[in-house]
């Protein structure tokens, strides 16, 4: 029996040491499982192979790919023109580091992965939106696709098939809200990067128009792994209710930050203490931005939880991107609310009221509290904002959703703090030196 | 003057062409609008009322519109810069690990505030969201070179490799 | 239908519709920004929040965008639920942080969406601490204020300006809590319907420039309902005074005409009200340039006098009312009577009239223009010359994008998902012109020729339509194809190149499409507000005729009504006729070449100052209510006519007020609904129920002329119209043609428009005014194709063919004497083709005089433009009349130096 892999996005950058090129990939078996989709398969065999496999997306909210795949309309319905699979590879959430990690080591995966998508939805064309300041990753994607365009892996007659595929690095004009798929296919479009109404759902009109799938760079990593060692190998891959493996990665005050692809599933303990050798001395851990800096605080009494999807929801977060930032005791939670809420501010689009205007007012709360001008009723108005802001729907995209949630539980768990704030007419983090 | 040689004044050949090569990909030329300012972007720098122009007459849209694109995405730059743009990752990961105390060493050490430009033209000091090297924080980016595990010391040894 | 319930009670409203429009239909108070019943839904504000339950059980339900919610079957929301309710106030909250307190020095203030959102939400207590962002503002032409510090960046302006008006050049800049909304640099908002951002911004971000130079609060205007003066669409205005000056033009909602929008030209137009030129009493020359003032009744008797005389042929004018020209017809009589258009013109608009009588469907009226899903425009250039026609073809054509919508299932009102998926698809519009128009953006064809050959290509448009195939052109192939596959073809055409062919051409492309089963709807534009009017009423000479009939001197008295006669015929023939004349009586507002000839000049009232009636293209008559009283001696012309009249012994003038008058009118043929256009001075009998023309809250009354007599002076009482010169009287329930204003308890700006329909966007309360006089459908037959008259074009050594070329500002008399579009129009110019253009030595930038038409104009180029031909500025200093028929000189003018506009200047924004 053949042992399969239990790191199918990973292990060739392990065993090279570095950057997959065309031969190393294609010696560890890379385009094996594009070229027997492609020339053997069918589109819907392979949508039911990630549909069965029960992949997720791994860009933040979860969705299963297979089932988002199956909302393409097939042949007549789709009406005359291009189907569109663009990969969003505009990683710009703070403290994600993943899959510039996958670009800029082993490029050909997402390339195989989004070969095996495009014939699976039947795109002509795809499209990677990649992130502007991602200078190495165009580089590599760039220099990976002329070897397969020249190996006809892509293009016209993909492996001798029928099956015909162009592949498009766009590089972003750099804005966070295009990581939002409907604002990310504005961008494409050559359009300001605003969210679009739904319906329509970019299945049925997306870029241009027309049916466009857009899936996260690790996700699509995941294709080739699911069809070439098949869906049970994929679902036992997982540790809980969930399917594959996870690439985690910690930032902060910890011995040996980095990247870990690991079974999903792998609780946030064994990840910051294990992998992430643990915090560096002199430092505690406070706070938990589990996946990115739009994702609810975590504290240490949640160190044991498992990073899957549904035990960090009912721990009142989300996995997101599963790259977490750790907020160690030297750190005020004020002034790291003030810097993601600045982010958040500054990366609203402008289009929508509550975001445009109530992310600079609650900036400019949270810089009166630090610096000593907070009065009491701040908080009070902090609470009420954030709960109007980031009530889902109450805007009319989810960044703002996003933005309240870090700060909405620093309030919960580091209220003290605030009070604190408002009570010594200053930051007691600074009065102690950090 | 015919508009082809007004336009081949304001963009070079090259420029021309590489945005046509764009354009290729696209179902139509206005969506090569952010690609098309990038690429007169990385020769110029930034870009001006007159490239705008160009720019929008070649992709056949009105120069208003290619302005609001302009507007909308951090990396396009409408005013001038220095020959190096340095931008530094103000996000949260890059706070943690110390990016202010960064910031004050690069302020200090060129003598100018983020979103400015030294007075010789050498450095712009922009701030930038996330750069997705976070385990390597703090980080910036100097065009097109990613710079991982700043201090406030290692940063003169830093900019002085950049004329 | 169906049944939503909010708070409560049940409530029966359009299915599909959004919950926001559901609800203000049913008159709930529900606060909104973004969202315009012209411009659809796009959830920008998040103003207009509602608790939404997901049934009878559910208590707690969830904050939703009325706006963005379908109204289903069974939908049950909240308004007044505390949890809404506050979250409506922040939204305010937040929009309040960075909007100035300058309520007090705002032109909005009182009128101002922004104002009453903000009270209606209960927000009064600022708590935001930070600084105010602030903007610099643009120079953006003599039409529009820019005060970008008082944006709530609603995105209404450039949701109107860009996606419904077609125009480029205002855009949406920046993001996050920076964003602009403005142009590139400083410079002149181009799009001809820029005017109707002061009414789309829910604040004062876009202000009335020239209202703003002579500033007044809405609560002290007086104002009545008006028919703009400008084209034959009869777009309907609220016209406003104040100190017995015109003040400004808004629009006044017809839902089948004009809708919430007008063009510059209307809304900037009228300012020729106030102009020093007005003629304000009368006059009797005595010398060359001067002129006697004469006490009123002394100049009626001296009229009534050469009456009496008689021998005297009467000139009307297509710019002035029914009542006017009817009054001189009959004083003249119908053999001495002329309409007071051009030759040229007078044949084109009865060849009109007989092609409108001949075809089966009825006139389109502007929302029926919005419902064709196929257009060819033959020969006419609608965007200037009747601009609200070419807004409607916009939304003709996107159309397209509703319906693709419709098959996608995504609701019509979600105006940003009807756009992205309908991805600039549009309904088929072919543009078959002179030129290059402000509208080929939508067409889906265009081809420039000149007038003859454009004539050809609709007759071959027309054969086309009959067969299976043939060999014709792809544009006509295609056109042909378009229209014969559309479910409501649509045909526009008009007068403007005076081409006889042309029209026949149109009528042939209907009657073809007619002939294949079809319901095709004709569009035939004339130029002026009663040209329909002056052609239902005919008369008995036309101009050529009436002025050599007063040249071969058998004429005493020649009695021009507000007319210039040096525009409707050659000069030379003019000159001829108005020098031989014993007595020319002139009546008119403005001074004109023709008054200044006068013998006799009597000071005639604007629309502003009198009441009457115009009949627009679709010969739908409507009545304009005088606003205020006029000033000095000035009276409408007819009052002055029918006083001499009876003065001389005539007992069928002895009209004492309007409606005597409008009686008259009807009694003449095709006149008979004009009784019905409007109320008359009785309506319900008293005058305390007159409609006031002032608001409630006017003020100053006691005291406004107290520089002059600080005793109050006793209101004037209109015994004209059933309109009172007071704040005084019932405001309420009368016939929309009646309205003087739009206000509504709550609703102080102009979205206070919903409250004075039947249902929003649909119909006016009480019917959308107007009467159509001529019935639709089969009667006569229509023209056949008449011989005409091929002439080709010319050359430098021959002379060159004018073709006529009209513009939005400047064609048209009154308008280009308004200060505001006299600042927007440009020089009197002349278009060339590039190789005539070569030839003669001629660029941009330079001038060519013609010395037949005694004027230099500024040289343009088109390359659409056909060699031989040059076409024309009419209307302009120079070419005011009828263009001379022949092959005309032209040469570069040395001394030429083109007028640098002043506001012409670049400025970057910062």
């Amino acid at each position: 029996m053949i042992t399969l892999s239990t790191k199918p996005l990973t292990e060739r950058v392990e065993a090279v040491g570095g950057l997959v090129d065309m031969a190393a990939y294609e010696n560890a078996g890379g385009y094996e499982a594009a070229r027997q989709a492609i020339t053997k398969s069918e589109p819907e065999a392979v949508q039911g192979l990630v549909k069965d496999a029960d992949l997720r997306g791994r860009g933040g909210a979860g969705f299963p790919t297979g089932v988002k795949w199956g909302f393409v309309p097939k042949g007549d319905a789709a009406g005359p023109g291009h189907k569109y699979l663009v990969c969003n590879a505009d990683e710009m959430e703070p403290g994600t580091f993943k899959d510039r990690y996958l670009m800029e080591m082993d490029p050909h995966l997402l390339i195989e992965g989004m070969l095996i998508a495009a014939f699976a939805i039947g795109a002509d064309k795809a499209y990677i939106f990649l992130r502007g300041e991602y200078h190495e990753s165009f580089k590599r994607l760039s220099s990976a696709l002329a070897d397969a365009t020249e190996k006809g892996y892509v293009g016209r007659n993909v492996f001798g098939s029928d099956f015909s595929v162009d592949l498009v690095i766009h590089r972003s004009g750099g804005r966070y809200i295009c990581g939002e798929e409907t604002a990310l296919l504005n961008a494409l479009e050559g359009k300001r990067g605003q969210p679009r109404t739904k319906p329509p759902f970019p299945p049925a009109s997306g870029a241009w128009g027309r049916p466009t799938i857009v899936n996260n760079v690790e996700t699509l990593c995941n294709v080739p792994g699911i069809l070439s060692n098949g869906v049970d190998w994929f679902r036992d891959l997982g540790i809980g209710n969930d399917s594959g493996t996870k690439l985690y990665g910690v930032s902060g005050r910890v011995n040996r930050p980095g990247l870990w692809e690991l079974p999903i599933g792998t609780t946030i303990r064994e990840i910051i203490e294990e992998h992430a050798g643990g915090m560096q001395e002199g430092y505690k851990l406070r706070g938990i931005l589990p996946g990115g800096a739009s994702t609810d605080f975590l504290t240490v009494e949640h160190l044991d939880l498992p990073m899957d999807y549904g035990s960090i929801q009912a721990a009142g977060s989300r996995m997101g991107t599963g790259t977490m930032i750790l907020m160690d005791d030297s750190v005020c939670p004020v002034a790291i609310s003030i810097n993601l809420q600045h982010f958040f501010a500054q990366e609203s689009c402008g289009f929508c009221t509550p975001c445009r205007e109530g992310l600079p007012w609650l900036e400019q709360l949270l810089i009166d509290i630090e610096e000593g001008r907070g009065q009491p009723g701040d908080l009070e108005l902090l609470d009420g904002n954030a709960a109007f802001i980031g009530a889902p729907g109450n805007t009319f995209c989810l960044h703002a959703t996003g933005a309240m949630e870090p700060l909405l539980s620093a309030l919960r768990y580091f209220r003290e703090d605030f009070e604190a704030h408002i009570e010594s007419g200053g930051c007691p983090y600074r009065e102690r030196g950090h | 003057m015919s508009e082809v040689s007004q336009l081949i004044e304001a963009l070079s050949v090259e420029e021309v062409d590489a945005i046509e090569a764009e354009i290729t990909h696209l179902p139509d030329r206005e969506s090569a609008a952010i690609e098309a300012m990038r690429i007169v972007q990385e020769k110029r720098g930034w870009i001006s009322d007159e490239s705008l122009r160009a720019i929008a007459r070649l992709l056949g849209m009105p120069t208003e519109a290619l302005d609001s694109i302009a507007t909308f995405y951090n990396l396009i730059f409408r005013k001038p810069v220095g020959r190096h743009v340095l931008m530094l990752c103000d996000s949260v990961s890059c706070y943690v690990m110390g990016c202010d105390k960064v910031r004050t060493a690069v302020c200090d050490q060129l003598g100018v505030e983020m979103g400015e430009t030294t007075p010789d033209g050498r450095f712009t000091l922009l701030p930038i969201v996330c750069l997705g090297a976070c385990d390597r924080a703090p980080v910036m980016i100097i065009d097109e070179e990613l710079i991982t595990h700043l201090s406030a010391d290692s940063i003169p040894d830093i900019l002085s490799g950049f004329d | 239908m169906a049944t939503i319930v909010v708070d409560g009670v049940e409530f029966e409203v359009d299915e599909g519709q959004n919950l926001l429009h559901a609800c203000l239909s049913q008159g709930l108070e529900l606060p909104y920004f973004c969202w315009h019943p012209s411009l659809g839904s796009v959830g920008a504000c998040r103003q207009c929040a509602v608790i939404q339950y997901a049934d009878a059980d559910d208590t707690r339900g969830r904050l939703t965008m009325a706006c963005m919610t379908p109204a289903k079957d069974g939908t049950r929301i909240s308004i007044q639920t505390e949890t809404a309710k506050q979250f409506r106030a922040s939204v305010i909250e937040w929009l309040m942080e960075n909007h100035p307190h300058d309520c007090p020095v705002c032109e909005e203030g009182g009128e101002c969406h922004l104002q009453d959102m903000t009270v209606m939400t209960g927000h009064i207590q600022r708590r935001y601490r930070g600084r105010k962002r602030t903007f610099e503002n643009q120079y953006l032409g003599p039409f529009l204020n820019h005060e970008m510090n008082r944006c709530i960046t609603c995105y209404r302006c450039v949701r109107f300006y860009n996606d419904y008006a077609g125009g480029t050049d205002l855009q949406a800049f920046g993001s996050r809590d920076r964003m602009y909304f403005g142009r590139t640099t400083d410079g002149v908002l181009e799009n001809e319907f820029s005017g109707n951002l002061i009414e789309v911004c829910p604040t004062g971000v876009f202000t009335d420039k020239p209202f703003s130079e002579s500033y007044t609060r809405k609560w002290d205007l007086s104002s009545a309902p008006s028919i703009c003066a400008g084209c034959a669409v009869g777009c309907n205005t609220f016209v406003s005074e104040r100190y017995g000056r015109l003040k400004r033009v808004h629009n006044r909602y017809h839902g089948e005409l004009n809708g919430y929008f007008l063009c510059d030209r209307g809304r900037f137009g009228a300012g020729f009200v106030n102009s020093t030129d007005r003629i304000e009493h009368v006059g009797e020359r005595v010398e060359d340039d001067l002129f006697d003032v004469l006490d009123g009744e002394v100049g009626i008797a001296k009229l009534a006098e050469m009456i009496r005389q008689g021998d005297v042929v009467g000139i009307g004018s297509p710019r002035a009312s029914l009542e006017t020209n009817v009054a001189l017809k009959t004083l003249v009589g119908e053999a001495q009577f002329c309409t007071g258009m051009s030759s040229a013109e007078e044949s084109l608009v009865d060849l009109i009239i007989q092609t409108q009588r001949a075809t089966s469907a009825d006139i389109p009226s502007l929302s029926d223009v919005e419902s064709a899903d196929a257009v060819l425009i033959l020969g006419e250039d609608v965007l200037n010359t009747a601009p609200r026609v070419a807004l409607a073809l916009r939304q003709t054509v996107r159309n397209r994008a509703l319906n693709l919508a419709g098959e996608a299932g995504i609701p019509q009102w979600q105006d940003a998902g009807v756009s992205s998926h309908a991805q600039g698809r549009l309904n088929p519009l072919f543009i078959a012109s002179v030129l290059p128009s402000g509208i080929d953006d939508i067409a889906a064809d265009l081809a420039h020729d000149v007038p003859l050959n454009l004539a050809d290509c609709g007759f071959a448009i027309a054969a086309c339509i009959g067969e299976a195939s043939g060999s014709e052109p792809g544009f006509v192939r295609k056109a042909a194809a378009a229209l014969r596959s559309a479910q409501n073809p649509l045909i526009v055409s008009g007068t403007s190149t005076r081409t006889r062919a042309i029209v026949e051409a149109a009528g042939a492309v209907v009657a073809a499409l007619e002939s294949a089963g079809k319901v095709p709807r004709l569009l035939l534009v004339a130029p002026e507000a009663n040209s329909f009017g002056s052609g239902l009423i005919g008369g008995g000479l036309d101009m050529n005729a009436a002025l050599q009939r007063v040249a071969s001197g058998s004429t005493k008295t020649l009695i021009v009504a507000e007319n210039d006669i040096f525009r409707r015929a050659e000069r030379e023939r003019v000159e001829q006729a108005l020098c031989t004349v014993e007595n020319l009586v002139v009546l008119d507002s403005l001074d004109t070449p023709t008054a200044s000839l006068a013998s006799l000049v009597f000071p005639a009232a604007t629309f502003a100052e009198s009441t009457g009636t115009f009949v627009n293209y679709e010969t739908r008559a409507q009545r304009f209510y005088c606003v205020f009283e006029p000033r000095n001696a000035i009276a409408p012309s007819w009052r002055w006519l029918a006083q001499a009249a009876t003065d001389a012994g005539r007992d069928d003038l002895g009209w004492r007020h309007v409606d005597d008058v409008l009686e008259a009118v009807a009694a003449s043929p095709n006149m008979a609904g004009v009784r019905a256009v409007a109320p008359d001075a009785g309506y319900l009998g008293s005058s305390l129920c007159k409609t006031p023309r002032e608001t409630p809250r006017f003020s100053g009354r006691t005291a406004m002329n107290a520089n002059v007599n600080i005793h109050e002076p006793k209101t004037s009482v209109d015994e004209e119209t059933p309109l009172s010169f007071s704040m005084e009287g019932l405001n309420r329930d009368q016939p929309s043609a009646l309205l003087p204003f739009v206000w509504a308890p709550g609703w102080n700006s102009n979205q206070s428009v919903f409250k004075f329909q039947q249902e929003i966007g649909g119909a006016a309360a009480g019917g959308d005014p107007g009467v159509r006089l001529l019935a639709s459908g089969s009667i006569g037959t229509m023209p056949a194709r008449s011989a005409s008259v091929r002439s080709d074009g010319g050359g430098v050594d021959t002379g060159f063919r004018l073709i006529p070329v009209q513009a939005i500002f400047g064609s048209d008399e009154l308008s280009s004497r308004s200060p505001p579009v006299v600042e927007r129009s440009s020089a009197a110019f002349m278009i060339f083709s590039p190789m005539d253009a070569e030839r003669l030595g001629a660029a941009q930038g330079m001038g060519v005089s013609c010395s037949v038409l005694g004027a230099t104009f500024a040289v343009t180029v088109d390359a659409a433009m056909k060699s031989g031909y040059v076409g024309v500025s009419v209307g302009f200093t120079g070419a005011e009349g009828e263009l001379p028929d022949g092959l005309i000189a032209l040469a570069v003018d040395p001394n030429y130096r083109p007028t640098p506009n002043p506001h012409d200047r670049v400025i970057a924004r910062g």
